[in-house]
């Protein structure tokens, strides 16, 4: 039983690593910030080319997002990082993450825009049309605010995932949380950093679960 | 760079061919190991749903923050946290166990929600009709909730276990000898990119037909409901 406290819930070496893995939640933070903003705008974007009438377009979409829904992440960012140094491209491993999950965020985000827009009747289109709005005007005012409405307990959960998906990046040795844990084990010989990273990744993401899973009972809102 | 520089680089032949017998030893272990974690995960996520079912109020408020922590916190901080973890206090588990453990946990705490959220579906009445025949409450869950139930949990249980299948590779990070660290390995002996887009297309070969047998589930599913 002291092992395993000693081990695992050692209070002075959580106490030592709390600044490096505080100055790591930082960059967690900073990944998600950047990358689900950047998940939702090419997914979004797909989601409208897959309802295009031009076919070529709609089978690249399908085929996109076939393929990077169908790899794992942590094999993206392993082949961006490996593979671009073959082409005479050197990467920053930062980059090769932020690449890496992009692709395969874009591909997830863009399912669920699909969703949403096709969960809009097409008569709220027509009638946002025969008012005198433009395409764009009808897009912005009329469809994507429902469509998102509908939809928002799954862009909650895959915003979770797309936090989770960054500690993927320790793998390069990017000093966010996890590999700030993992670096302060190496040099304590002792787990209780990692423990205290899982801590603080469950403070950020338990709430943020429970509130999901609140949308998600919450009845959709459907325009009749 | 040239054609046949970028085919030398990308899709050299010669070193498919020298690393293929990894590669497929690879892939056949993240394939088993996909199948345990998905068996394993399934049944004890149905265990924790029944367990849930008949507690009382504080055994649930403990189980429900049991499985938040396993739905919340990011796979590989787990993985990392029993694989250094477990040898200080005595316990050596290979990384194959390892992992099979964690993901096996993550996917139970799914589960259980998922299979929770299906057993709340069913209507009050069903269970009150079913106990009036005289049924006891096991038979009633078994022969009446259930596959009512298990109906409306097949989409989403089928989609989460894919999503955590996938995780299998993070066994890299552990030095797992799964599809991604033999095509990593197979790599740097070779100074060749080949082995990890053979890899690549593996994955693919893995998981797009998984995805297609789970879209087909879910419109047979959808389809069978609303009779």
């Amino acid at each position: 039983m002291n092992a395993l406290i000693d081990q695992f819930f050692n209070l002075d070496v959580m106490r030592q690593a709390l600044p490096y893995l505080l100055k790591g939640l930082l960059i967690t933070i900073v990944l998600t910030a950047v990358l689900a903003p950047l998940g939702m705008v090419t997914g979004l974007g797909l989601a409208l080319a897959s309802r295009t009438s031009h076919g070529p377009l709609r089978w690249l979409v399908r085929a996109w997002v076939n393929v990077f829904r169908a790899m794992p992440p942590l094999v993206l960012i392993i082949l961006t990082f490996s593979a671009f140094p073959f082409l005479g491209i050197q990467l920053s491993a930062m980059t090769c993450v932020i690449l890496g999950l992009a692709l395969n965020n874009s591909a997830y985000y863009c399912e669920i825009f699909r969703a949403g827009l096709g969960s809009v009747p097409p008569g709220q289109a027509e009638a946002a049309r025969s008012t005198g709005l433009g395409r764009f005007a009808t897009l912005r005012l009329v469809v994507l605010p429902q469509a998102t409405r509908n939809v928002l307990p799954d862009l909650a959960s895959n915003t979770i995932e797309v936090m989770k998906s960054t500690s993927l990046a320790a793998i390069l040795s990017v000093g966010e949380l996890l590999f700030a844990a993992s670096t302060a084990r190496s040099v304590t010989f002792n787990t209780s950093p990692l423990t205290l990273a899982a801590v603080l990744y469950l403070l950020i993401l338990i709430p943020a679960v429970r509130l999901s899973g609140r949308l998600e009972r919450r009845a959709p809102v459907t325009p009749h | 760079m040239d054609a046949s520089g970028f085919l030398d680089l990308f899709l050299n032949v010669d070193v498919a061919k020298r690393y293929l017998p990894q590669l497929l030893h690879g892939a056949w272990v993240t394939v088993s190991l996909s199948v345990f974690v998905v068996l394993a995960g399934l049944a004890l996520g149905m265990a924790l749903a029944l367990v849930r079912l008949v507690s009382p109020r504080p055994v649930v408020w403990l189980l429900r923050l049991g499985v938040d922590c396993f739905r919340a916190a990011p796979p590989l901080a787990f993985i990392l946290l029993i694989f250094f973890g477990l040898p200080s206090l005595g316990i050596t588990l290979s990384a194959y166990w390892v992992l099979w453990l964690v993901l096996t946990a993550i996917l139970a705490a799914f589960a259980e929600e998922i299979y929770w959220a299906g057993i709340s579906s069913i209507h009050k009445g069903q269970w009150e009709a079913a106990r009036s025949t005289g049924l006891s409450q096991a038979q009633a869950i078994r022969l009446v909730v259930l596959p009512q139930a298990f109906k409306l949990c097949v989409p989403p249980l089928t989609n989460r276990a894919i999503a955590i299948t996938k995780n299998t590779a993070l066994g890299t990070a552990i030095g797992m000898p799964e599809l991604l660290n033999e095509a990593q390995t197979a790599q740097s002996f070779s100074g060749n990119a080949t082995p990890l887009i053979l890899a690549s297309l593996g994955y693919l070969l893995i998981f797009i037909p998984m995805m297609m047998f789970a879209a087909r589930l879910e419109k047979r599913m959808r389809w069978g409901t609303s009779r």
